[in-house]
């Protein structure tokens, strides 16, 4: 359930909406940061619902250690009036057992704001690829046909590439593809829904493996610019990105004295 | 996953579970049992009969509470009991009871107590020792703050949690376990007594679900919480939340002495099963 920082709710009518899906390697998650902390957005409101495990820190955006001393919780709303652009940003898994209804209230939150599109940042197992998704590059777009209908030309004359259907026994070609992203977490379900909804929805999503996954993210999100224009010109971008300072330490502390 | 070698090795992720997809077709026998499942893991609050009174007696069903401390974990439980729970007259009136997988059914105690004293009814003390499992956080702090008003509320949250969860760029060795670090919500105003958690920590369990329902409702709060690099509970770890008191017994008349007794005997149940080498 979103609930505002402020009194007053703020208005998203025909903003684009950007989130990620908790999916392999945080990528999504990662890709989102980067777009908060570089566009310096302010928070408007949180998502608190029982869907997620909770999780509570300090502003993990803080430019310096003054002003982090903002509560920051699991799953929260940031929004640009200027750039029309609200992203959701999510800390921490989805329950298991409560995908379902975390779709459900992403869904209707989406139709009641009156978001103009929907983009979801995701990823998903590198090494179940196919053959034809091994070759070239490992960035893919899947458009609800709602969505279609608004951007579909234009990731075409970007050269985007779909995510493609694959067969779910190889070798066998007499049976149906299907829709396939394994490590993906709600990202399927969501596309499913958002396309019996009418929802205009673009997935963006990379094929990864876990690990250091913060390369992965700043292609993610530099492939995404390359569309929105989210920071200057395409071109330039990738050196504009601010990471987080929540981002530090992610493989550990300092190493003992006592070892030497 | 195949490896080079040629044996496949299931992958583990970080941030999704195995596929997912299997949920969405399930059949009326599977959707029986995930209900009856949840049945089983909700979150009970249970009052004594004068408090069930006098939250049905009260316009918006709740109880009038000024403060409301939490400890989570055997440290920060231990504390309390042995600096605050032992004097003045502390009365159980309520009880947090729920079953998850770790839930010992020989014990039938349940594993939150909430007390409170006659003389200052304002003042709402709960001791959670008992694991509670990431489904059920936010319903406990959901079922147990809908009986308390929320006006002219403060929480207080003590918890325990290990060293290795403690971030820094510095080693560890020279940090000076066990240290306590504070984290408050944006409606807090008093001066925290000691550090505030630094970047990049981040707080989870049941601490984490009650700062956020009280950064989202408003509510001032602060979360005391223990770096300990001691698995068992200890009375170094729990005189280490003496600070906290301070602005406690600001807030009531607590009498804070320090038990030994009590103390004494939190410590030793772990005592006589460590001792493969005394």
């Amino acid at each position: 359930m979103f609930i505002p920082t402020e009194n007053t709710s703020p208005s998203f009518k025909e903003f684009t909406l950007v989130m990620p899906a908790v999916s392999v390697g945080n990528v999504g998650q990662l890709a989102t940061d980067l777009i908060i902390s570089t566009l310096n957005m302010p928070r408007v409101g949180y998502f608190h619902t029982d869907c997620l495990i909770p999780l509570a820190g300090y502003n993990p955006y803080a430019p310096s250690a003054d002003n982090s001393t903002e509560l920051c919780t699991t799953a929260e709303v940031y929004c640009l009036p200027d750039l029309k652009l609200a992203v959701l940003q999510i800390r921490s898994p989805i329950i298991q057992t409560k995908h379902k209804k975390f779709r459900k209230l992403i869904v209707s939150w989406i139709k009641s704001s009156g978001f103009a599109q929907t983009v979801l940042l995701s990823s998903s197992h590198a090494y179940q690829r196919d053959d034809q998704q091994i070759h070239s590059t490992a960035l893919r777009y899947l458009l609800s046909p709602a969505m279609q209908r608004i951007a579909g030309d234009a990731l075409k004359e970007l050269e985007w590439r779909e995510m493609e259907r694959v067969k779910p026994f190889p070798g066998i070609s007499e049976t149906e593809q299907r829709l396939y992203i394994p490590g993906g977490g709600v990202t399927k379900g969501l596309y499913t829904d958002c396309c019996s909804e009418e929802i205009p929805l673009a997935v963006v999503l990379t094929f990864c493996s876990e690990g250091d996954n913060i390369p992965d993210a700043f292609a993610l999100v530099n492939h995404l610019n390359d569309w929105l224009h989210l920071v200057g010109k395409p071109s330039d971008a990738p050196s504009q990105w601010r990471a987080p300072c929540s981002w530090r330490l992610l493989f550990g502390n300092a190493i003992p004295p006592a070892l030497f | 996953m195949a490896t080079f070698f040629g044996e496949v090795v299931s992958v583990y992720s970080r941030a999704v579970q195995e596929d997912e997809e299997d949920l969405d077709d399930e059949n009326e026998e599977d959707q029986q049992i995930r209900i009856e499942i949840e049945q089983k893991r909700e979150v009970h609050v249970n009052w004594c009969p004068e408090l069930t009174q006098s939250i049905t007696n009260s316009p918006d069903r709740t109880l009038q509470c000024s403060d409301f401390v939490i400890a989570v974990g055997p440290n920060a439980a231990g504390f309390l009991s042995a600096y605050v729970l032992n004097s003045g007259n502390w009365v159980a009136v309520g009880s947090v009871s729920l079953w998850n997988e770790r839930t010992k059914d020989s014990s039938k105690q349940p594993g939150c107590v909430i007390y409170r004293q006659s003389d200052c009814p304002k003042v709402l003390i709960c001791q959670c020792n008992s694991y509670i499992a990431e489904d059920q956080l936010f319903r406990w702090t959901e079922k147990v703050f809908a009986c308390i008003q929320q006006r002219g509320l403060n929480v207080m949250v003590l918890s325990d949690c290990s060293m290795a969860d403690y971030k820094t760029p510095d080693s560890l060795f020279s940090s000076g376990a066990p240290f306590l670090r504070a984290l408050k919500s944006s409606q807090y105003g008093s001066q925290p007594v000691c550090l505030l958690l630094e970047q990049p920590n981040i707080v989870t369990g049941l601490a984490a679900a009650v700062l956020s329902h009280c950064q989202v409702q408003r509510i001032p709060a602060i979360l005391y919480q223990c770096y300990s690099d001691v698995i068992n509970p200890d009375s170094v770890t729990m005189e280490t939340y003496k600070p906290a008191l301070t602005c406690l017994s600001k807030l009531s008349k607590l009498d804070t002495c320090l038990s030994t007794e009590i103390l004494r005997k939190l410590v030793q149940v772990n005592e006589t099963q460590s001792n493969l080498y005394t």
